[in-house]
């Protein structure tokens, strides 16, 4: 077991190395961040001497090194934009997204579930057929269209809800909470229903596929025979053994909704890391994008790392698989 | 009881109200905040608008091109190479310090250290203090343009910016790339004080109680800005009422603002002129005049203005925008695609060539499209132009690195002077002097070199506008760039908002004088 471990801490090692230097060869592809620095009108000979004092004169290598070296004391650079450590310009936007996507997740569970379920115990009902339409429909608008089209239905048109930025917020600890003040919830919900918007046909379709396959099997139809109550049969008996699967592609989705936040996040103004992450692309904010890119690779990597340790203590077969 | 009840509500309701009537709040969305509260770490526009928010220069421009006594009461020219300067009294900085003669030393001594300043006042030799309230600013050699660069000095105090900071550091050191005590610290005269700061989120003015301009009618007690960069959410903002004012207005959403019954558009001339330039040293095709002409002939830049800027920019002939001393009212746009087709015939070169061209695509307004048009206009003329678009971040080291036959440039002039477009654009690179930084069309006429340097030192300015005039004629003879437009600013703003008097061609939008009704 402790040989399990260390191999799968060593892989985990390699893979960040590998992320960092993948991260840092394309920083010199991205732009010349002494040029937003620095006004247009400014002498390529006052650029130069900024370079050499940044030291992006070295060569790949020696700046390599020595970001990895303070990289492993906790430094991962000071972003040119915001003149702060960008790990820290990194954290202080973490929970504008954290909260997007938690309250995301909280509708696509909230939506998803009973379209799901009811699609697929009624599926000739007109509703089913509507949601069904409309679903195929839904995966196929971009998210920044369903953006634009919701501010100007909701916010510009009928004036009901705020069009950008993360309103009021609550200081708790440093973590700028949006979700204890109603300004802060209003502002909340025309992201997150966009961001929704993307994962919800894909779930309710889920479900029902689940749900009907499942509402064929012989148990349930053993369970009609013993004359079990309907409600019962449904929601016990077939709806438990629907969200397995369910569940599992929730865990992956989650992930892939983090790289949609960055669309979202640019059309409303939000204040997140997706933002952060675009708009350093286009002030070619090298440092920050490297450490941005080095902090998911480093939550992606412990998450797994965990993940596959936990799974080999609860199912020794993987770590005899791993032994060979 | 109840009756107390009733009482207390409605007299708690007219105090609101009360307080409602006397604060004017403005909620600004621009498509991106200031870099830094140190007006000296970047030369930008928007550095520029918040200095002209929280500090407050010697004089500044009106919408005349006029200049407009602030910080200093009156000026007097006592020889070539110096101006008395004579300061207003009883002027306070946001710290409570008073406003000397010394806090002008100070912040121009600091304009020279700056990377992006140090240029711009390279001609000046220094201050010399005359007394607590008088000032002269002295020249190295004479030079025309010292009260265009007087609207660069935004006097920042002294003694505020003076001593240590808990990291050790000199309280006036200006630095590029990491914390220093200007960049979250700020002591001006201007009419705001800077309460709350979150780059790139958020910045709260409120407006600064011992403010000297007690004549300014501006009303606006507290001033909200955000940073909105997407175009579409920007208008929105507006449009729902998210946000009293914003700028840049994208040219496809004008009519959108315009027929809106609460909200008001307004444009104004800008001095942006947009370029493209041909390479002499790649492409001797380009050496030859005729060529030039022909190319400038092809393109109908009146009809870019119309379609792709909707009427937002005004057609350029030449490189000065009206109202500067060296525009030339002789260069009209040209036109002509007969014309264009017989000059490259004589040229020899009917059957055309194929060369490249490179544009930035999120640089200027439409610079992409701008870009296409020129394609799609010199296929007329048989030249096939292979375009390459990039992002900004991108584009200047290709720019510098001239990778492209025809390469596109936008500029404003730093000083509001004709002569700045020559010495960057025009004149012929020079690594040593600088002339010619951004000349990636290799144009080299040692007549406009001349006139440009002799311009620098007239003092005598009917003279000087005719040198100046001089130059635009021979670069329109010669065709050295193809001219498209001048970019319009663009605002929209409530309708309760009297924008109108604080616009101006410099984009710097005056807030202190804003008034709300």
């Amino acid at each position: 077991m402790f040989a399990f471990i260390v191999r799968r801490i060593g892989q985990a090692v390699l893979v960040m190395l590998v992320i960092s230097l993948v991260g840092f060869s394309i920083k010199n592809r991205i732009g010349d961040p002494v040029r937003d620095v620095v006004g247009e009108r400014v002498t390529p000979a006052e650029r130069a001497a900024l370079r050499q004092k940044l030291g992006l004169n070295d060569p790949f290598l020696v700046q390599y090194v020595r970001f990895v070296e303070n990289a492993l004391k906790g430094d991962l650079g000071l972003s040119f934009f915001y003149k702060k450590p960008a790990l820290k310009v990194i954290i202080s936007k973490a929970p504008a997204t954290l909260e997007l996507v938690f309250v995301t997740a909280l509708i696509l569970i909230v939506v998803s579930l009973p379209i799901g379920v009811f699609t697929a115990i009624r599926p000739r009902n007109w509703f089913s057929r509507f949601t069904m339409a409309f679903s195929t429909l839904g995966v196929s608008i971009p998210v920044f269209l369903t953006a634009i089209l919701l501010i100007y239905v909701f916010a510009v048109t009928l004036n009901w809800l705020p069009s950008y930025g993360r309103g009021l917020t609550v200081d708790i600890g440093g973590w700028q909470s949006g979700l204890l003040t109603l300004d802060g919830l209003k502002h909340l919900i025309l992201p997150s229903i966009s961001l929704a918007s993307i994962m919800l046909p894909l779930f309710i379709r889920l479900i029902r596929a689940e749900m009907m396959e499942i509402l064929e099997t012989e148990y349930i139809k053993f369970a009609w025979a013993k004359g079990l109550r309907r409600s019962r049969i449904w929601f016990l008996h077939a709806f438990k053994n629907t969200l397995l699967p369910v569940i599992t592609v929730f865990g992956v989705q989650i992930g892939i909704m983090f790289a949609f936040t960055i669309l979202t996040e640019t059309v409303f103004q939000w204040q997140g890391m997706g933002f952060m992450f675009l708009e350093a692309v286009e002030r070619s904010d090298t440092s920050l994008l490297v450490a941005y890119l080095v902090v998911v690779g480093v939550i992606f990597v412990v998450v797994n790392t965990l993940v596959d340790i936990i799974y080999g203590l609860v199912n020794p077969t993987v770590r005899v698989a791993g032994r060979k | 009881m109840k009756k107390m009840m009733i009482v207390l509500l409605s007299v708690l309701l007219i105090a609101a109200f009360g307080s409602l009537a006397g604060a004017k709040t403005l909620k600004v969305g621009l498509d991106a905040d200031p870099v830094s509260l140190d007006p000296h770490v970047q030369l930008s526009g928007g550095m520029l608008q918040l200095s002209h928010w929280v500090f407050d220069p010697l004089v500044r421009w009106t919408q005349k091109m006029t200049f407009e006594p602030r910080l200093a009461t009156k000026w007097k020219r006592i020889d070539d190479l110096t101006m008395r300067f004579y300061l207003r009294k009883g002027v306070k900085f946001h710290s409570g310090n008073p406003f000397t003669a010394k806090d002008v030393k100070f912040t121009v001594e600091r304009l020279k250290k700056s990377v992006d300043f140090k240029g711009l006042f390279e001609p000046f030799a220094g201050v010399k203090i005359i007394d607590d309230h008088t000032v002269d600013i002295t020249t190295k050699k004479p030079y025309a343009l010292l009260l265009n660069m007087a609207t660069y000095i935004f006097p920042m105090d002294s003694k505020f910016y003076s001593g240590k900071d808990k990291n050790g550091q000199p309280k006036d050191a200006i630095v590029k790339i990491g914390p220093s005590f200007a960049l979250n610290h700020e002591s001006g005269t201007g009419p705001f004080k800077v309460t709350y700061r979150e780059q790139g989120v958020k910045t709260v003015f409120e407006r600064f109680a011992g403010y000297w301009d007690k004549k300014s009618p501006g009303n606006v007690t507290k001033m909200i800005l955000t940073p909105i960069k997407e175009d579409a959410t920007r208008v929105a903002a507006l449009l729902s009422g998210d946000v009293d004012f914003i700028s840049p207005v994208p040219p496809q959403d004008f009519m959108r603002i315009k027929r809106d019954a609460n909200v008001n558009l307004f444009t104004y001339p800008g001095g942006r002129i947009i370029t493209v330039q041909m390479n002499e040293k790649r492409r001797k095709e380009f050496r030859d005049v005729r060529v030039r002409q022909a190319i400038v002939y092809a393109i109908n830049n009146a009809g870019i203005v119309k379609t792709i800027m909707k009427g937002t920019a005004t057609v350029a002939g030449q490189q000065s925008p009206p109202g500067y001393a060296g525009h030339n009212p002789a260069c009209k746009p040209r036109y002509d695609l007969k014309k264009a087709r017989a000059l490259m015939k004589a040229a020899g070169l009917e059957k055309g060539f194929t060369c490249t061209m490179i544009a930035p695509n999120n640089r200027y307004v439409n610079d992409e499209k701008i870009a296409q048009a020129v394609v799609s206009m010199l296929a007329k003329i048989n030249i096939k132009v292979n375009l390459k678009t990039m992002p900004k971040a991108q584009y200047w080291d290709e720019f510098d690195a001239q990778v492209a036959d025809m390469q596109m440039i936008g500029w404003h002039s730093d000083t509001e002077d004709s002569g700045n477009f020559s010495e960057f654009l025009v004149m012929c690179p020079n690594k040593k002097t600088g002339y010619g930084q951004y000349n990636s069309g290799n144009y080299c006429n040692p007549e406009v070199d001349k006139l440009t340097l002799a311009a620098q030192s007239e003092t005598n300015l009917k003279k000087r506008a005719a040198m100046l005039k001089k130059i635009e004629k021979i670069l329109y003879d010669d065709a050295a760039f193809i001219p498209f437009h001048w970019q319009n600013h663009s605002y929209g703003a409530r309708k309760n908002l009297m924008v109108k008097p604080i616009i101006n061609t410099m984009n710097f939008p005056y807030f202190g004088d804003l008034v709300i009704k």
